[in-house]
């Protein structure tokens, strides 16, 4: 059998490092709400962060960000605040954004 | 170079898992008692809480968490050790998968039994049939002595590094878990020998602090393609890697069992009665019965069930006029049972011959000799060119 496929993985298992790998797909594109931070509410506690299941909340240092690239738009970070700081609002509303 | 004489003791099946797992020096083990196989899990606790097994005893809630703790385990770098039977390997069904597919060298011991829907608290293969498609290695065991030694050889199997993959050792519930059987446990020093090579190997990838490495998590289209692929790879190769391990097993401790299939009396044979576990050491007793009476009839013992020996068995069978296959369990959808099934696979390589699938053993009912006998006769008899019947459940003709 002739192999043409180039491997993904260095290691017999599939192995990768999660800095590089773990977001690598294009998980933002699934988003139809994306959440927006009220930054007076936000005190900095890290619930959003700890419970994003892509782990994509971004430590901006007095506050949490969401990265858009992959962003799901799941909306556990708003469920979670305890402040209601963040707000899932449609996709369509960005539209302009692209 | 040879293995010390082991001390010999007269223990259970499920005593002789725990010696042959102890031996093997586990440094994590999860396990919840199930039956037939509780004794196994109380026996390695005991170990465990003398301090003759230097291991971390993880008690967990189920099966399922089992899996997941020695699978944990393993990909952090440690040997493992778990022992299940009928619904806890069925409770374990995502793990076993996610075990295999993250390629961590888990030993487990099943004792075989028959699974949920109809309570039967009793034997039969059907546990390790129905989860033939994990991706383990499964193979099953004859005797007391058997499962200590395939233990050993299963981790020289398993954590070997063109392989890497979990396996399973299978041996009869009820049958062999509470037979008392002589047990020649090799010394420890000697079980450390044998499975020195293994640190000659390069190292596998492991789980390391502070390193954010993932596994099996990224494999959307080709990244699953190719982790698939190598898995199938490896699994091919584990055939001859059961028989170099059973010869390196044999030159060492000076026992034998024949690798991936056990070949008796079968060199000119014309019939061949196909068994596995237990029940295998019956037909070779009426083998040998048949023999003096003048039919020629051989016996393979299956060892390895996954991957299935399909290399050796052609070589084994090709030439032969008929075959009778006696299977512990059931394989819905086909009339057959499912080693007689993968068997039947193989009709193209061994020849346009009679094969005949006998159900017999399930929940607790002996492969017993006036069966064999039976078996031996009806396939002799096909072999000479008489009707027969492809398909017989032995206890529904009685």
């Amino acid at each position: 059998m002739v192999i043409k496929h180039k491997n993904i993985f260095k290691t017999e298992s599939a192995w990768s490092n999660a800095d590089e790998k773990l977001l690598c797909l294009d998980t933002g594109s699934w988003r139809t709400e994306r959440p927006v931070l009220d930054k007076e509410k936000c005190n900095y506690c890290g619930l959003c962060a700890l419970y994003c299941p892509p782990q994509c909340m971004k430590d901006m240092g007095d506050y949490f960000e969401a990265d858009l690239a992959f962003c799901k738009g799941c909306g556990i970070c708003a469920t979670e605040c305890p402040r209601n700081a963040i707000a899932m609002v449609p996709e369509g509303e960005f539209a302009d954004e692209g | 170079m040879k293995a010390k004489k082991g001390q010999v003791r007269v223990i259970t099946g499920n005593a002789v898992g725990a010696y042959g797992a102890m031996i093997c020096r586990p440094e994590v083990v999860a396990a919840y008692p199930i039956t037939p196989q509780s004794e196994l899990a109380e026996q390695l606790a005991q170990f465990v809480a003398n301090g003759v097994l230097d291991a971390e005893y993880v008690e967990v809630e189920g099966e399922n968490s089992a899996m997941n703790v020695v699978l944990a385990a393993s990909i952090a770098g440690a040997r493992t050790f778990t022992a299940t039977s009928s619904y806890g390997l069925v409770f374990m069904y995502d793990a076993l998968q996610e075990t295999a597919s993250f390629r961590a060298p888990v030993v487990m011991v099943d004792a075989n039994r028959e699974t949920p829907g109809i309570h039967a608290v009793s034997s039969g293969q059907q546990d390790m049939i129905s989860a033939r498609d994990t991706g383990w290695v499964q193979i099953v065991v004859e005797n007391d002595q058997e499962i200590l030694d395939q233990i050993i050889m299963a981790y020289r199997l398993a954590e070997d590094y063109d392989i890497q993959l979990p396996v399973m050792v299978n041996y009869d519930g009820f049958y062999l878990s509470y037979l008392a059987e002589a047990v020649e446990i090799p010394p420890i020093e000697d079980v450390d020998t044998f499975l020195a090579p293994l640190k000659q190997q390069p190292g596998r990838q492991k789980l390391v602090p502070g390193v954010s490495i993932g596994c099996g998590t990224h494999g959307m289209e080709m990244g699953y393609v190719e982790a698939r692929y190598k898995h199938c790879m490896a699994l091919e190769r584990v055939k001859n890697k059961v028989d170099e391990i059973d010869k390196a097993f044999g030159d060492y401790f000076g026992r034998y069992y024949g690798g991936q299939i056990e070949e008796y009396r079968t060199e000119d044979a014309e019939i061949i009665v196909l068994a596995s576990g237990s029940a295998a050491g019956t037909v070779r007793t009426v083998v040998d019965t048949k023999r003096e009476e003048g039919v020629k009839v051989g016996m393979v013992k299956l060892r390895l069930f996954r991957p299935f020996p399909a290399e050796r068995l052609i070589k084994a069978l090709k030439g032969k006029k008929a075959i009778g296959v006696i299977d512990r369990s059931l394989c819905f959808g086909w009339k057959y049972g499912p080693i007689c099934m993968e068997l039947k696979t193989l009709a193209v390589n061994i020849g346009a011959i009679p094969i005949l699938s006998y159900i017999d053993g399930l929940a607790n009912l002996d492969v017993n000799v006036p069966h064999i006998e039976r078996v031996i006769n009806e396939v002799n008899a096909a072999a000479q060119g008489k009707p027969y019947q492809e398909v017989t459940w032995i206890p529904m003709e009685e």
